[in-house]
């Protein structure tokens, strides 16, 4: 039973990441229609300038992280004005071989200025882990966990409530009636890449100093974001975040249980019957669109 | 504006073509082929390993190179995948023309690369693999200067009741190294009557290892067997550490660069015991003491970092076992430089270096037997355990 409580502890708290991962790749992939390859290099950005600014720059943790945020939307920003704009009349398989180029050439760029040895990021939680009873979990896994939460429901105010929402998922819906009611769609779709990166960098920063940085981090972390898209429906943040929670515990679960050997398999698994039985994603509505 | 700029490019271009005619050496260098990772997961280690090599490459060419030519690496990234392990083989000996290769670090990589030294017929020196199955496939071409896994468990055999082994579990990486590892040591124990737990595995690139700490935490034992890279061997302390996993932790492999897990795990690594080829930390302590001292001196001058010299001594090793086939054949020609691995006999930073035939009768592999060291981590040091002081 404690060790029941303590898989599914580890579950939530892995999947309360995945959700994070997700959230972003949804706004760009469900809104967008954009099959964004690069999304894994903006999480891994993300843990890089964490690192450089609380490990090299010794600046307060929290500072990094709001600073590494910020640089992952600026640098999404970049992405989309420089490479997506141009492309905005093309099929989506044109957008996907563009993102697959911004991928391995961010890819390249992070080992050529960082090197290929794994990082380390300083953080300032006890390390000493909290005990509940017969579970225990870390103080900076809990930060994590809460933070993604914190994260998760700003992003989904900004799409619901406000009316900058609004206008990013009528430019998605309907792009030319939106431009017709006054909404500059140029600038909503720069700025939704950005809040789509943005929240991949913070999901990096997050995670940096949980596990270690190294350029090709992001590789693992993109798979599970698409992974946690298609399971919880495409644009989709309820789909995301109960889609990343799901993961999260199915792999634990399964690695408990069946094998640690298949623990990645265990997710690909459940993507396959999504897809099979409720293509549109576990959480979507039927007939909806965007 | 412009003069200036013409005339120093005139100045520089006679410069440039005076250099060689007054240099004299101008034999042309002896090129060795390097299959190291990198990039990827396990990057670290390839390139540790890589400046070990350079090392030797040094200071073999300012002692006058090899038979009077000096030796240039020429070093391809496997990106920590057989695959690209494979056509980096293919590439270096097919339009590189090299006459022997160095790699290629992860047993996985260097299994996948080994065929086409058969197809080719270059020889290569195996400098970090252990799996058992890489010098019994029957590949002639094959001459490993690292221990195999079985060769560890017999090296940590004599201290398992000092050490108080009474029940191990096991934690590796799914590769052919971390599977290997698991079969040679869960036989060791069993063979002396000891228990053998739960068995875990973890994908190369995985960062999240609680469910598996979940496991072994419930399965009871008292010592934690893990075979993987530095990377995530820093992972799993840390983690283990999180979820109050109190075992003691051996890792099997040597790449386990304790100085590094001790800046990156802290106080997580304190106490766990580490199977090593070198020890960096005590050069008077290695088979040549002299070496050791000299090329710890020399990676400090270069900048490398102190935490990659366990993983780093390989690459040194590898191209003096190398650079000596190559003396010994007077020729650098593959099939000259197979048969002159056999008659190696050299000290490198690890002990003596010679082969002996491993394998299907016929088509023997080449295996050294190496040395190798337990050191444990405590108060934040790499220490010689207790009971191996003297």
């Amino acid at each position: 039973m404690a060790v029941l409580l303590q898989h599914l502890l580890n579950g939530l708290v892995l999947g309360g990441t995945y959700a994070l991962l997700g959230i972003g790749l949804t706004l760009i992939f469900g809104l967008m229609n954009v099959v964004n390859f690069a999304h894994g290099e903006f999480y891994t950005l993300g843990a890089y300038l964490t690192f450089a600014g609380a490990s090299m720059l010794r600046v307060n943790f929290l500072l990094a992280v709001a600073a590494a945020i910020l640089g992952g939307g600026l640098a999404g920003a970049a992405c989309e004005r420089v490479l997506l704009r141009p492309l905005a009349g093309e099929s989506i398989d044109t957008t996907m071989l563009a993102t697959i180029g911004l991928w391995i050439v961010l890819q390249n760029g992070e080992l050529l200025a960082w090197g290929g040895v794994a990082r380390s990021i300083a953080h300032p939680f006890p390390t000493p882990p909290v005990v509940l009873g017969p579970v225990s979990l870390a103080p900076l896994r809990l930060a994590v966990l809460g933070a993604a939460l914190v994260l998760i429901l700003g992003a989904h105010l900004l799409i619901h409530r406000t009316s900058l929402g609004v206008a990013m998922r009528a430019t998605f819906q309907d792009g030319e009636t939106a431009a017709l009611m006054g909404i500059e769609i140029g600038r909503i779709r720069t700025l939704t890449f950005a809040v789509g990166s943005g929240l991949a960098a913070a999901a990096g920063a997050l995670l940096g100093p949980i596990f270690l940085v190294y350029p090709a981090m992001g590789d693992l972390a993109a798979l599970k974001a698409f992974a946690v898209v298609i399971l919880g429906g495409l644009g989709s943040f309820a789909g995301a975040t109960l889609g990343g929670l799901l993961l999260g515990v199915a792999e634990e679960l399964g690695a408990g249980y069946v094998s640690s050997g298949y623990r990645d398999a265990v997710g690909f698994v459940i993507i396959i019957l999504v897809l099979l039985f409720r293509p549109a994603g576990l959480f979507a509505r039927v007939g909806r669109v965007g | 504006m412009r003069r200036p700029l013409l005339t120093g490019i005139v100045a520089l271009s006679t410069t440039l073509a005076v250099v060689p005619t007054g240099g004299g050496t101008m034999e042309p260098p002896i090129k060795i082929g390097v299959i190291e990772p990198l990039s990827g997961p396990v990057a670290a280690s390839g390139n540790y390993v890589r400046m070990g090599a350079e090392i030797a490459r040094d200071w073999i060419n300012a002692r006058g190179g090899v038979n009077g030519r000096p030796l240039r690496l020429l070093i391809e990234d496997d990106k920590s995948d057989p695959k690209e392990a494979a056509s980096a083989a293919e590439k270096l000996i097919v339009r590189d023309g090299v006459p022997v290769l160095m790699g290629a670090w992860g047993s996985s990589m260097t299994l996948a690369a080994m065929p086409k030294l058969e197809e080719y017929g270059v020889p290569m020196v195996v400098e970090t693999s252990s799996a058992a199955a890489i010098t019994k496939r029957g590949n002639p071409w094959v001459f490993r200067i690292s221990p195999t896994s079985e060769m560890e468990a017999l090296g940590v055999e004599k201290y398992l009741d000092a050490l108080g082994v009474r029940q191990a579990d096991f934690m590796a990486v799914n590769t052919d190294w971390g599977r290997g590892a698991v079969l040679a040591f869960s036989g060791m124990l069993r063979r002396r009557g000891l228990g053998v737990g739960t068995v875990e595995y973890m994908d190369q690139a995985a960062t999240d290892m609680s469910a598996q700490l979940t496991k072994i935490k419930s399965a009871g034992g008292d010592t934690l067997f893990l075979t993987t890279g530095v990377e995530q061997i820093t992972l799993v302390l840390r983690q283990a550490q999180e979820q109050r996993v109190l075992v003691r932790v051996i890792t099997t492999g040597g790449s386990s660069s304790p100085s590094q897990l001790v800046k990156q795990a802290g106080a997580a690594a304190d106490g766990s015991y580490h199977i090593v080829f070198f020890m960096p930390w005590f050069p008077e302590a290695m088979p040549a003491p002299k070496l050791a001292q000299a090329f710890v001196a020399e990676w400090t001058k270069r900048g490398n970092p102190f935490e990659g010299l366990t993983e780093g001594f390989r690459g040194h090793d590898g191209i003096l076992t190398i650079a000596e086939a190559i003396r010994v054949a007077g020729s650098p020609e593959p099939t000259a430089i197979r048969d002159s691995l056999w008659r190696v006999d050299v000290m490198g930073l690890n002990g003596p270096i010679r082969f002996e035939k491993d394998g299907p009768p016929g088509r023997e592999s080449g295996q050294s037997r190496p040395s190798i060291f337990v050191v444990q981590i405590r108060d934040g040091k790499a220490a010689l355990p207790a009971f191996v002081q003297k």
